[in-house]
């Protein structure tokens, strides 16, 4: 028995595995649609999340299952003091796979050692979302048709973004990636980032303030939301905010093949305008989420098409 | 200065000079019985100076938490007079109870009952991180 807690835990064989399933299950719904017949997915969401729950959620019904849970903590024996390890040890009486939002770091690995069942981390406070990162480089290679070769842009709030940590340590994995990191200098990424990933795998890359003078080297540019929550003072949050706002002007000078990807929600760093431009890609990746998670689920739970 | 052998107990060898009181404290050492030596600034070929530890009764040694901070240690087994057995310290791979996590995002900082467990992450650096969060631990100095 198998749980996900963290991405890296993933071989990158076992994520291609996982993308070849994805794009199957694209190509073949039908094939797909009774796998989970008889499973139980619980979605145990500590903290509201909805995009995340529905992404899991729709994922287990495609897949013919079902699904119970809770998507607040309040709903939860959390609320009367149980632990995260009684949660999950109950809980595996009743479903046959969890997937776990938590706010504290660390919660779902709790789960994963306490439960009977496998566990998915669906999020825990700014730690580790790996089903984003497989979302993201599913993303990718759906629309890059590679996942090597190829130069990556970070742009926004790269200091906090822990979507955008998790998939350069993804990426780090693949040859030839070069990464440019595009942010404000409150929000670069944070030094150990840099030096246990970047530098530990020599990855080159380079740091600026001024997206419109990388955009042309771009094959990928990945913006992020600058989230209010992450700030000490909404002075600073207000001064910084619209820094970095993806624009059609902006976009003259990139590539006619740029990705443009977004984990959402999005507040106004990218301009609507942009959503008809064919290089916009971050709605599409919603969608091969949803496929990517149903790959992940028939893969912890052993199930097969066949 | 002569400080006489040990019968049977422990000699806790190759500290870095100037460590030898905290791990005195750390072991608790001062609650024991038995005689108990502390060497100071010894002379050593390969470190300059150490300090020295005699303990003249078997114990158990914490030998993780006493790798984790002063992994150059070397705890020789004295019986009879004879030293039976040297046992080369290192970091310890895991860490359970010896540090704290201070992240405040941690789950370990609302569940009191779990066991705080850090594990070496970067031997060349000697860098732990927390099991659960990933937060790295600051070296311990004492």
């Amino acid at each position: 028995m198998r749980s996900l807690i963290d991405i890296l835990e993933l071989s990158t064989e076992e994520i291609e595995d996982l993308m070849a399933t994805a794009a199957d299950i694209i190509a073949n719904p039908k094939k797909y649609c009774e796998v989970a017949k008889g499973k139980k997915l619980a979605t145990l969401f500590f903290e509201p999340s909805t995009r995340t729950r529905l992404s899991f959620e729709a994922a287990m019904y495609e897949l013919g299952g079902n699904v119970l849970g809770f998507s607040e903590a309040q709903s939860s024996s959390a609320s009367k003091g149980e632990s995260v390890a009684d949660t999950a040890k109950v809980v595996s009486c009743y479903a046959d796979i969890i997937a776990m939002r938590h706010p504290k770091e660390g919660a779902p690995y709790v789960a994963s050692l306490n439960a009977s069942i496998p566990v998915i981390n669906a999020g825990d406070g700014g730690h580790n979302h790996p089903t984003q990162t497989l979302t993201d480089l599913f993303t990718i290679q759906a629309e890059k048709k590679r996942l090597s070769n190829m130069t990556v842009g970070f742009c926004g709030d790269l200091k906090f973004g822990r979507t955008v940590h998790s998939l350069i340590a993804a990426l780090s994995r693949y040859v030839g990636i070069n990464i440019v990191l595009i942010s404000p200098t409150e929000l670069k990424l944070p030094e150990y980032v840099r030096r246990d990933i970047l530098v530990k795998n020599r990855i080159p890359y380079k740091e600026t303030n001024n997206l419109e003078s990388v955009m042309p080297e771009l094959d990928v540019l990945y913006m992020t939301r600058v989230q209010k929550e992450r700030f000490f003072s909404e002075e600073e949050y207000l001064r910084l905010k619209d820094s970095y706002i993806l624009t059609e002007d902006k976009l003259n000078a990139a590539k006619s093949d740029l990705c443009i990807m977004h984990p959402l929600p999005r507040v106004n760093e990218i301009s609507v305008a942009i959503d008809k431009d064919p290089r916009a890609c971050y709605f599409k990746q919603v969608l091969y989420g949803k496929y990517m998670r149903m790959a992940l689920i028939m893969m912890l739970l052993e199930l097969s098409a066949e | 200065m002569k400080i006489d052998s040990i019968k049977n107990g422990l000699v806790l060898d190759h500290i870095t000079a100037g460590r030898s009181m905290d791990i005195y404290n750390l072991l608790k050492l001062g609650d024991l019985d038995c005689s108990v030596a502390i060497i100071k600034n010894a002379p050593s070929k390969k470190m300059g100076k150490k300090d020295i530890i005699k303990i003249d009764a078997d114990m158990d040694l914490k030998l993780d938490v006493l790798g984790y901070i002063d992994p150059d240690i070397t705890v020789n087994v004295i019986r009879d007079g004879s030293c039976v057995e040297k046992k080369h310290l290192e970091l310890p791979e895991k860490l359970t109870g010896v540090i704290r996590c201070k992240n405040p995002r941690c789950i370990t900082s609302t569940e009191q009952e779990l066991p705080h467990i850090f594990h070496l992450t970067d031997r060349s650096e000697g860098t732990y991180r927390c099991v659960y969060c990933d937060t790295m631990a600051k070296k311990m100095h004492y």
